[in-house]
């Protein structure tokens, strides 16, 4: 049978203190040692590696700091640190596809005027019309065309997985991280909340903030999306943290008189930064699915052009009964797309933070 | 015992938090609730007519008084099963329309959760146990695709295909306007004929977790030592799969299913919305579009309610299945 887990983890610990014990050997390595890199695993390797500097606040930062130091001393700072990262991501195949198919959307979202060969809100067309060569996938009810309200529909599907899933994102990093480093009454009342924000339905307690809103559009959809969408991250980095605590450098942090806040996010978050990295993605992933299905419920403002709405126009408007197939099926296939590259993307970011899973 | 107890306890606090929840958000906004009701439905510039707040204020029994003595009536009126009037339905009382829609939406998600549940854990175990073989590949690659499209836009696609343009199927409705309302075999193929598109719907997306789940935890407990010990033994392949490796791999997905249903009570909100099946789901989806304030908090109120009640029951089958948790509470 094949060797357990665990064995493959002690496996790569130790590949991972040669590496580090071995510095001059840098040029082949694609290990970075960047705190991007860091994994709670290796944690102890370097402690090993090196011997505690009492003296200094963080010794892991300091570490990481004098490891990329001698790297830069190495070759030269700017050609190694920023495709350390970028690198490991970019040599994994998945999140390499992913990477390519991600910044198409970018793209399409940039220079949609360029591309668009109409404005999405111009209703001077024949309603309702099949794909043809003026309108590649028809007009919509209201005469509008079908092909440029999907080029305009990336920007909003963009901008509310960035700005949702960042709300969502540093919400999740301040109560997790607080819960996982704290004990007694201060975790147990985080620790309730992230356990309520995790069984409280999402969908119908986003429906019932939102429809009491008295305005509408993107704005009100971000902050809902924000401010329900956190429980999975908090729950995911208390869970870290808590892994994390009892660790050396923590331990010494607090001898040297460090304050709780100043330990989670100097001391600890250095340290998962490929997890925020990853939360956030999967949040922004999350914030754009339920974008589209309030939009589609018809929560959002109608006249905003995003895929949600097109759908809720192609229900509404009679897509099924007409035949257009095309206004039905692009903007579900372009969400699909979207979300797709961003899950192939955290293929690659979980090979950041687990060195087991780079492909050599 | 003590974790059945940590349990009910953790229940009871989400319970209240759910209800208090329920009691915050329409006074989160600025205002008096009965006028922003009326605003919402006169439109947003309108001038808002006095009497017309007073009649809301009426129907929903907003009472007078400050917070708290509010905060103890609407407790009060939850301990009576009292939601006040349906604005949509007028005049049906909003635990009328509940009570009517409750069971189609029971039963449909019940049945289809139970079988996607199923059948998502087969397939993940028999993945994981077939690791690297064309159907893992198969089964990992095109469900994480599938996972990507969204749950409403499947549902319109097999509308569009199968009702509107191969007519196999009805287009929406959970039973013909023609039929006679009794138990007869008629009548219950017609509502089966009505259900099968909106189960469908549900069930290509439902095993999709379950199976990643089951094929990840699967990889591990297949990789432990119980497991070499089962083959060691030279237990037949089948045994070590389904009594050694599936039945530890299993016990995250028990706990996920609970989690789940809260995910599973907003797809149904879509699905029920786009085939016009007369659950819970189609209600909510029309409150939203009638803003119907009443009928959406209770709604809310219901499905969360009925989230916590199913996670507090997989905790228990939990701690009957998996001793280590019932007696590992402690620490």
């Amino acid at each position: 049978m094949a060797t357990t887990n665990r064995d493959n983890l002690q496996k790569a610990d130790a590949a991972r203190a040669t590496v580090q014990d071995d510095l001059a050997d840098v040029g082949s390595t694609n290990v970075g040692a960047s705190p991007l890199t860091a994994v709670p695993g290796s944690a102890s390797a370097q402690d090993d590696v090196r011997p505690l500097d009492a003296g200094a606040a963080a010794p892991i930062a300091a570490e990481d700091e004098s490891i990329r130091d001698d790297v830069a001393a190495a070759t030269t700072r700017a050609r190694f640190r920023v495709p350390s990262w970028f690198n490991i991501l970019w040599m994994n195949k998945k999140a390499r596809v992913g990477l390519v198919i991600f910044t198409l959307f970018v793209l399409v979202a940039v220079f949609a005027p360029l591309l668009a060969p109409y404005d999405p809100h111009n209703s001077n067309f024949l309603p309702s019309q099949q794909p043809s060569s003026a309108h590649l996938l028809g007009t919509t009810q209201a005469g509008q065309d079908v092909f440029s309200q999907l080029i305009y529909g990336t920007r909003t599907s963009l901008l509310v997985g960035a700005v949702a899933g960042a709300l969502a994102t540093i919400i999740a990093l301040v109560i997790g991280m607080t819960a996982g480093y704290m004990t007694g009454i201060v975790d147990d009342i985080l620790s309730f909340l992230i356990n309520l924000g995790l069984v409280v339905p999402a969908l119908p307690l986003m429906v019932a903030v939102a429809a009491y809103s008295p305005v509408k559009g993107v704005a009100i959809i971000i902050l809902v999306i924000g401010f329900t969408g956190w429980a999975w991250g908090a729950r995911f980095k208390r869970a870290q943290v808590i892994q994390l605590r009892t660790r050396d450098y923590i331990t010494s942090a607090q001898f040297a008189g460090d304050g709780p806040f100043r330990i989670i996010f100097k001391e600890i978050m250095p340290n998962m930064i490929s997890l925020v990295v990853l939360s956030y993605i999967g949040a922004a992933m999350g914030a754009i699915g339920a974008e589209a299905g309030l939009e589609f419920l018809g929560l959002g403002d109608p006249n905003t052009v995003s895929w949600g709405t097109m759908l809720y126009w192609a229900n509404n408007g009679g897509a099924l009964l007409t035949g257009q197939w095309a206004w039905l099926v692009t903007p579900g296939l372009a969400l699909a797309f979207l979300t797709m590259s961003l899950i192939l993307i955290n293929f690659g970011v979980d090979a950041l933070s687990n060195p087991q899973l780079r492909d050599e | 015992m003590r974790y059945f107890v940590r349990r009910i306890m953790f229940f009871l606090l989400t319970l209240w938090a759910a209800v208090t929840l329920n009691f915050i958000i329409p006074r989160l906004q600025p205002g008096d609730p009965a006028e922003a009701i009326v605003r919402q439905i006169a439109g947003q510039n309108k001038s808002i007519d006095p009497a017309q707040v007073a009649a809301v204020r009426a129907m929903l029994g907003v009472p007078g008084g400050n917070l708290f003595q509010q905060y103890l009536d609407y407790l009060n009126n939850l301990a009576h099963l009292n939601f006040g009037l349906s604005y949509s339905y007028f005049p049906y009382s909003v635990m009328h329309m509940i009570g009517q829609a409750m069971w189609w939406t029971i039963i449909l998600v019940f049945t289809t959760q139970v079988i996607g549940f199923i059948l998502g854990n087969i397939l993940g175990a028999f993945a994981a146990w077939r690791r690297n073989s064309v159907f893992d590949s198969v089964v990992s690659l095109g469900l994480s695709f599938v996972g990507t499209l969204p749950f409403f836009w499947i549902a319109m696609v097999l509308l569009y295909v199968f009702a509107f343009k191969l007519q196999w199927l009805p287009i929406g409705g959970g039973y013909s306007e023609a039929s006679t309302r009794e138990f007869s075999l008629g009548y219950v193929a017609d509502i089966f004929k009505h259900a099968t598109l909106p189960a469908l719907a549900i069930l290509i997306t439902a095993p999709i977790g379950w199976v990643m789940g089951m094929r990840n935890n699967m990889i591990q407990t297949l990789g432990e030592d119980y497991t070499r010990l089962a083959i060691a033994k030279g237990l037949r392949p089948w045994k070590i799969a389904l009594l050694y490796s599936a039945r530890n791999a299993i016990l995250p997905n028990v706990t996920g299913f609970a989690i789940a249903l809260g995910g599973i009570m907003g797809g149904v909100i879509f699905i029920e919305g786009i085939f016009n099946y007369p659950g819970l789901g189609k209600l909510l989806f029309q409150a939203v579009g009638n803003r119907d304030f009443p009928l959406m908090q209770a709604l809310f109120l219901f499905t969360t309610v009925g989230v916590l009640v199913a996670n507090l029951l997989a905790d228990f089958m939990l701690g009957w299945l998996d001793p280590r948790v019932r007696k590992g509470a402690t620490s």
